[in-house]
């Protein structure tokens, strides 16, 4: 046990004093910071706009298709042709034909670049609505009745909040809450699972190629020095992230202290904007945003923490020792590593998929196998968790996904240290999957 | 009184025996010489001693007790024929790393090691990489890591591989110095004059079997041919007779084997009759390398995987 300890402080320490470590630590954040900063940005520049010509001969269209205040404009003009649009300086020319009801004529939208699908679906949506108001009138309904009425939506008359029922006590349920911080923990602990895994894979085949790996078991056992390996990075990883998240908040202060006051001041007037036509529309919406924050307050937060903890390590112990006993097989060539790598990579990914769509349905069926068994549990159970336990996630489920993911890593750890135990001292061989599985089964 | 008694040990590899019931025994203070061709099953038998691997049979008895794996390497310092140490790490603090794991204490590995390397000329590596050493250094570095700890038994696979004399001149007499403080030393190589020089006992191993065993001087006995130098102020004439047969001749020796039934004392007789003046007569006794070589010949050069029927 003490030789675990003395590999785990040396992996620890010599791992936190590296070069690599603090620009890690450090860039990381800062990287994220400008991501968020950048996208702030361009979400208030959006400066980008779209004249759209409309030759409508039709001219039922007339006057009827509504500019988009940050993006589409349309201008009718019968002159503007496919031929001279950019000329004119247009983006995109709409040309729509005359309605002939004994063939279905295309009105065709052309631009020399193809225009992003949102504009596309937002030029269809503006027709549609024009089309529909010109029928309502036909039939001679009066013109701004009709335009009220297209305007109406539910939340003007009423307001619209999902509840979950549990044990006779009717709560307000906050999808979206839930969902920011499942997505977010899944993607944290997928993120680490992959990078911390490889540290250890790289580390053992560091130990192997350096062929320190033989004076090493001289002294300990091969099992004892793949433990205090992977325990050492685990809580290089853990200190890794507890800098981050101090960092992210010192930054995060730092950047409502120095960003550009004007940006400052489109994110205010965009928040009030918001404010303001969600008061228009009806007065319980503007209460939704204090709903909003008061669900984020009421999480509980403790059992997520945990839980969260809890996956984080259990996940990068599952397969850290599997990535341990990759990295000891190989030999200094870095193609046999991905490859004999990939079938403990693929789950990985294949939970972080799973993920992204078993998100939305959290009680769903693949949502709750894919969060017991132990080789996707520990991303899926974690996007699950914060839409309540034992709500979504009752208490048997969360019991026998630790549990089986406990049961998990002692196995791979089993299957690891026999594999590594061989793999450690073999010289120049190519490995192959069957071989390590007879490793498995041959007595020590 | 015996460091090491290994008995009967056998390990058979799926394709190989490796070790093929070899037994032998060190007594304290002893140097022994550990030979054998490339892949005769050395390196196994090391690491069963190491107690890297378990043996499928025999036992292993250390300082009188039963080898136990999981607490006795402390005991053992092993410099494998492939060294290696972490490249990134500094080197002071590799070695205290290191003499850790063979249970000394944190202040006990320091004060070792700045001992030693102080003895070797090493203070100003202390805070250097690997990656900063040359070859030869790293291998002195790798020497005093393995004696560091104080180890009973010591076992150095090439120790002199890289090395220039004087450094390898600083080895040789550290080990001459442990094996008097009452270390026992394991020298594997197949350098044979090294052997000769430095081994008081040897074993040589061959297929996974012992094949010799004894002390240096013993196995020349035991491998000599009765050959004779005779130095004369000028060569006799006469160079036939009945207790000898003449093997070479040189400016002014000849050299003759005995036949048996015969002493060197008829040999002489017979030359001394001749009139002429013998200025020297010398026993050959064969050279390590030389019996090497007769025992090991027609052994295939590289070993044939045989199936193992056990």
């Amino acid at each position: 046990m003490s030789k675990i300890l003395i590999i785990f402080q040396k992996e620890y320490l010599t791992r936190i004093r590296n070069k690599t470590f603090l620009i890690s630590t450090f860039l990381l954040p800062l990287i994220i910071a400008l991501f968020i900063a950048g996208i702030i940005y361009f979400a208030t520049h959006n400066s980008e706009k779209t004249k759209v010509a409309v030759n409508d001969i039709s001219g039922d269209f007339l006057n009827n298709l509504q500019d988009d205040s940050s993006g589409v404009t349309f201008d009718f003009n019968q002159n503007i042709n496919a031929d001279n649009f950019s000329k004119e300086g247009y983006k995109a020319v709409l040309i729509i034909p005359k309605y002939d009801s004994a063939r279905k004529d295309t009105i065709r939208l052309i631009s020399e670049k193809e225009l992003d699908l949102g504009t596309q679906e937002y030029i269809k949506t503006q027709l549609g609505m024009a089309l529909q108001k010109k029928l309502f009138r036909q039939k001679n309904f009066d013109k701004n009745a009709v335009d009220s009425i297209l305007q109406t939506s539910i939340t003007d008359k009423y307001d619209f909040d999902a509840y979950k029922q549990k044990e006779g006590k009717i709560q307000q349920s906050n999808f979206w809450v839930a969902y920011g911080i499942g997505f977010t923990s899944g993607m944290i602990i997928y993120i680490t699972m992959m990078i911390y895994g490889m540290m250890v894979m790289r580390g053992v085949m560091e130990e192997k190629t350096n062929r320190i790996a033989e004076v090493m078991v001289s002294s300990v056992k091969p099992f004892q020095m793949m433990m205090g390996k992977i325990t050492g990075i685990a809580a290089v990883g853990l200190t890794q992230f507890l800098m981050w998240i101090v960092l992210l908040i010192i930054l995060s202060s730092a950047a409502t202290a120095f960003l550009p006051h004007d940006t400052l001041q489109h994110i205010q007037s965009a928040s009030q904007n918001m404010q303001s036509s969600a008061a228009a529309q009806s007065a319980g919406t503007a209460s939704k945003v204090s709903t909003f924050l008061h669900a984020f307050a009421g999480t509980k937060w403790i059992l997520i923490v945990f839980c969260f903890l809890f996956y984080f390590i259990g996940g990068y112990l599952f397969y850290a020792s599997l990535f341990a006993a990759v990295g000891s097989v190989v030999n200094e060539d870095a193609q046999e590593a991905q490859s004999l790598s990939l079938p403990i990579t693929m789950p990985i990914i294949l939970s972080f998929v799973i993920m992204t769509t078993s998100i939305y349905a959290p009680s769903g069926s693949l949502s709750v196998w894919a969060s017991i068994i132990p080789f996707s549990s520990p991303i899926i159970m974690m996007s699950r968790i914060p839409f309540g336990v034992p709500g979504t996630v009752p208490w048997w489920q969360l019991g026998l996904s630790m549990a089986l993911l406990i049961a998990g890593f002692l196995f791979t750890a089993w299957i690891a240290a026999k594999i590594y135990r061989t793999g450690i001292l073999l010289y120049g061989k190519k490995v192959t999957l069957k071989e390590m599985g007879k490793w498995l089964f041959r007595k020590s | 009184m015996n460091i090491l008694e290994v008995k009967n040990l056998k390990k058979y590899f799926a394709t190989q025996k490796a070790v093929d019931n070899i037994s032998f025994e060190l007594k304290e203070g002893s140097i022994f010489g550990l030979l054998g061709p490339n892949g005769a099953g050395k390196t196994t038998l090391i690491r069963m001693i190491t107690g890297i691997f378990y043996p499928d049979e025999g036992e292993i008895f250390l300082d009188g007790k039963k080898f136990n794996p999981n607490t006795d390497t402390t005991q053992i310092g092993y410099m494998p024929e492939e060294r290696g140490l972490y490249k990134k790490m500094k080197i002071g603090e590799q070695a205290v790393f290191l003499s850790r794991l063979k249970n000394l204490s944190k202040e006990e590995a320091l004060k070792n090691a700045k001992e030693w390397f102080i003895k070797f000329e090493m203070e100003s590596w202390w805070n250097k990489k690997i990656e900063d050493l040359s070859k030869g250094m790293a291998q002195k570095l790798q020497f005093v890591i393995t004696v560091l700890h104080q180890p009973k038994l010591i076992i150095l696979d090439e120790p002199f591989s890289g090395l220039d004399p004087v450094n390898a001149n600083l080895i040789k007499d550290e080990i001459y110095k442990l094996a008097q403080k009452g270390a026992a030393v394991i020298f594997s190589t197949h350098r044979m004059e090294q052997v000769e020089e430095i081994c008081d006992h040897i074993i040589l191993v061959n297929k996974g079997q012992k094949i010799i065993d004894g002390s240096v001087t013993g196995v020349k006995q035991q491998f000599k041919e009765n050959l004779f130098e005779i130095r004369f102020n000028k060569i006799p004439e006469s160079q036939a007779g009945p207790a000898f047969d003449l093997i070479g001749k040189k400016d002014s020796s000849l050299i003759v084997k005995i036949k048996d039934g015969f002493s060197p004392n008829d040999v002489l007789q017979f030359f001394i009759q001749q009139k002429t003046e013998i200025h020297s007569f010398t026993e050959l006794l064969p050279s390590l390398n030389d019996i090497f070589i007769k025992l090991v010949e027609g052994t295939p050069l590289a070993r044939q995987f045989q199936p193992v029927t056990a």
